[in-house]
């Protein structure tokens, strides 16, 4: 039972992580039907600066937390930061291909995901050395349930990334932007001619998509202190299991790619903790080969005709 | 031109001089190195100027990527020991110079790094690698080619079992699983022990099958092994499944980053027993990852800086001096791995692989920082080892043991 209920609560709290992730890819899936590979290279960017302005700050040596508004401080610069980087790329490196075959946008991102990794390790950004985050988020446990321990880093990354999934989700269902932003995925020629400025909401998907994953950066290193290079293969595993986490939702869903990314959690947790610990990537990419076999749309997307 | 593809241009422009200036930075294969001219340049100072041509060696070794300190202090020994020769009149008179290829802990990377070395740029003799999965990638090609290569600090025995060419200077895992086993025994009093290795290295999983026989042995149990693999942030799976075994000790012979890593989760699941690691933890990136969870947890290593003996006070003032810091094992044998290369070589008749490797096979008793070293049959070094205690995010000599007689 405590093995439950612990496996249970650490794949609600890595879950949500992918679910936020998770949501841009499926954002910008949505809009311009391409797969932007350099937005798990994003989430490691926010990872890393939360770790730089915490530094910054003077809490690498601390021993208390900081009170909750400099840690909000914090995630919101990281935030603030991925989404200017997100505009900036979309600007550069998507717009000027927007009429070209999505394949040359496709290998573009990969090679503007190579690029932020090896800026990323270079001596006057983050280096190639691991590095400890520190404890901006206050860690204490909050209380034992049948012997499972609840820590406050758990809970309160959870409830942020929820929060945040929630608000996004109002944002894209009940406002006018997010009617804009509906319609260009819908169809960007037609929402341009009914007086939609494309060129905007595409930008404002990026710079969501992309504070969302700096936001997930912040929480992940808050979970799990010790934060590898910013080049390092286990980030960009982790960004392939948020980008599984879109497909099996359903790619261009957002409420899919919340629902992918925790169960990707699930699937991951729950098979390391009662089969076997080492294999956890191979549960997270059999469940992708099974439900692009059963279902390819992923679990809540729609079917779609192909003209021919 | 169209102005979208005037801009695609530029960007792509700028993109690739970024990229190749973040090669240039540390991303790239070739780490800082001087031209083979330089050294000599460079000594036309020196009271005894070695004259001729450079005799040029070649280093590969982890520059970047999460094992960087490794092939940093490495580097940094053998250059401390090249500029020393040099400044004594080099090698048969002849200046040494060295070229180090970054393998980013990769072990594609490092076999290609050694066949550079050896066609392209013609070295005498080869240094590296320190991780055991990288020595047995790149000394096969040195083996290949007949090129000598000594590692400094690879202690899995598969390694110089590749052939007649590679050489170590260290000890070997069979020995450290003893040591750690041993201390672990008799210092700790530890009656069980738990496991929790890294399936994707040689050496991890050496240590861990090492240890569990010895351990055995000496009347220990081992309650559970568990894997990850190397990189792995969420070890809560192995970890609660080993708390539930109460072990007295947790052996993990993975390298720092994890063992940091894993110290942390430890900790935060309520554990409270000590951690015993090997000379793969040996970094001061340990502590910095660890901080208070690393804190009383003990490892085996080469050397500690604490020793009390000449060869090694004078080898860490030296240290100190250049790079401002105190060196770590993995230093200290690469300073170690190279004078014993000299050594050979001025005693070798000439400078091919095969007289070479004759000449480091001969080595008797050479008096390294790390200790006495004499090859053995196996190309092999016999020596003892120390156990660190981390006390104060620094760590701190326990105790030495020798090898059993």
């Amino acid at each position: 039972m405590t093995k439950f209920l612990q496996t249970l609560m650490d794949g609600i709290a890595v879950g949500s992580l992918y679910a936020l992730i998770a949501l841009g890819y499926t954002m910008v899936y949505g809009i311009l039907q391409f797969i932007n590979f350099a937005h798990s290279d994003i989430f490691v960017l926010g990872a890393w600066i939360s770790y730089t302005i915490a530094v910054a700050l003077g809490y690498a040596a601390a021993t208390t937390s900081p009170p909750a508004w400099e840690s909000l401080l914090i995630i919101l610069a990281a935030m603030a930061t991925c989404g200017a980087v997100g505009f900036t790329i979309e600007r550069l490196a998507y717009r000027p291909l927007r009429k070209a075959p999505r394949l040359n946008v496709l290998i573009t991102a990969i090679g503007v995901s190579l690029f932020l990794q090896n800026v990323g390790q270079l001596k006057w950004f983050f280096g190639t050395q691991p590095q400890r985050m520190p404890a901006v988020l206050d860690d204490r446990i909050l209380g034992s349930l049948a012997g499972v321990q609840i820590h406050s880093v758990d809970l309160i990354g959870a409830a942020t990334a929820l929060g945040l999934m929630v608000v996004l989700d109002w944002l894209i269902f009940r406002t006018r932007l997010g009617r804009a932003m509906r319609a260009v995925s819908h169809d960007i020629a037609v929402a341009s001619l009914m007086g939609i400025n494309v060129d905007a909401v595409i930008s404002f998907t990026f710079v969501l998509g992309s504070s969302l994953a700096a936001a997930a950066g912040f929480l992940y290193a808050m979970k799990y202190p010790g934060l590898n290079q910013p080049a390092h293969a286990t980030w960009v595993l982790l960004g392939l299991k948020a980008f599984v986490a879109a497909v099996i939702g359903g790619i261009g869903n957002i409420r899919g790619a919340m629902l992918g990314g925790i169960l990707i959690g699930f699937i991951e947790l729950f098979g390391a903790a009662y089969l076997s610990p080492h294999l956890r990537d191979i549960y997270v990419f059999s469940i992708l080969i099974l439900v692009l076999l059963v279902r390819p749309t992923g679990i809540l997307g729609k079917p779609v005709a192909e003209k021919v | 031109m169209s102005p979208i593809a005037r801009r695609f241009a530029a960007f792509t422009l700028l993109a690739a001089g970024l990229t190749a200036c973040g090669g240039g930075g540390s991303g790239s294969k070739e780490a800082a190195t001087p031209p083979p001219a330089a050294p000599a340049a460079g000594n036309a100072q020196a009271a005894a100027a070695p004259s001729g041509d450079a005799i040029l060696i070649g280093h590969f070794g982890s520059m970047t990527g999460s094992e960087a300190t490794f092939g940093q202090s490495t580097d940094n020994g053998i250059r401390l020991a090249i500029k020393e020769v040099n400044a004594a009149g080099g090698v048969k008179g002849r200046p040494i110079a060295i070229k180090t290829y970054d393998d980013q802990g990769k072990s594609q990377e490092a076999g290609t790094a050694v066949t550079r070395l050896i066609t392209d740029d013609k070295v005498a003799a080869v240094l590296g690698e320190v991780a055991s999965s990288l020595s047995l990638a790149g000394g096969r090609v040195a083996q290949q080619y007949g090129v000598p290569m000594i590692s400094p600090s690879s202690t899995n025995p598969k390694v110089t079992q590749i052939g007649d060419m590679v050489f170590r200077v260290c000890f070997l895992d069979p020995f450290q699983g003893w040591v750690e086993a041993k201390f672990a025994r008799e210092n700790l009093k530890a009656q069980k022990a738990a496991i929790l290795y890294d399936q994707a290295q040689a050496y991890s999983k050496g240590l861990a099958d090492f240890f569990k026989d010895a351990f055995e042995k000496m009347g220990g149990t081992i309650t559970t092994q568990q894997a990850y693999t190397g990189g792995d942030q969420d070890f809560s799976a192995q970890l609660t499944t080993i708390r539930g075994t109460n072990p007295d000790v947790i052996l993990v012979p993975g390298y720092y980053t994890d063992a940091g890593n894993i110290s942390i989760q430890v900790r935060k699941l309520g554990i409270t027993v000590p951690l015993i690691g090997g000379d793969g933890w040996d970094s001061t990136q340990l502590e910095a990852i660890g901080k208070d969870a690393i804190e009383g947890s003990y490892y085996s290593n080469h050397y500690s800086f604490q020793e009390n003996r000449p060869e090694v006070k004078n080898f860490v003032e030296k240290y100190k001096a250049d790079y401002g810091k105190v060196p770590d094992g993995l230093a200290a044998l690469g300073y170690d791995a190279a004078r014993l290369l000299f050594d050979a070589m001025n005693r070798a008749s000439a400078l091919d692989g095969k007289t070479l490797a004759a000449a480091i096979a001969a080595t008797k008793d050479f008096n390294g920082v790390t200790g006495s070293i004499t090859m053995d049959a196996n190309r092999d070094a016999r020596k003892s080892a120390v156990i660190v205690q981390v006390k104060g995010g620094m760590p701190v000599f326990v105790t030495k043991i020798e090898p059993p007689k």
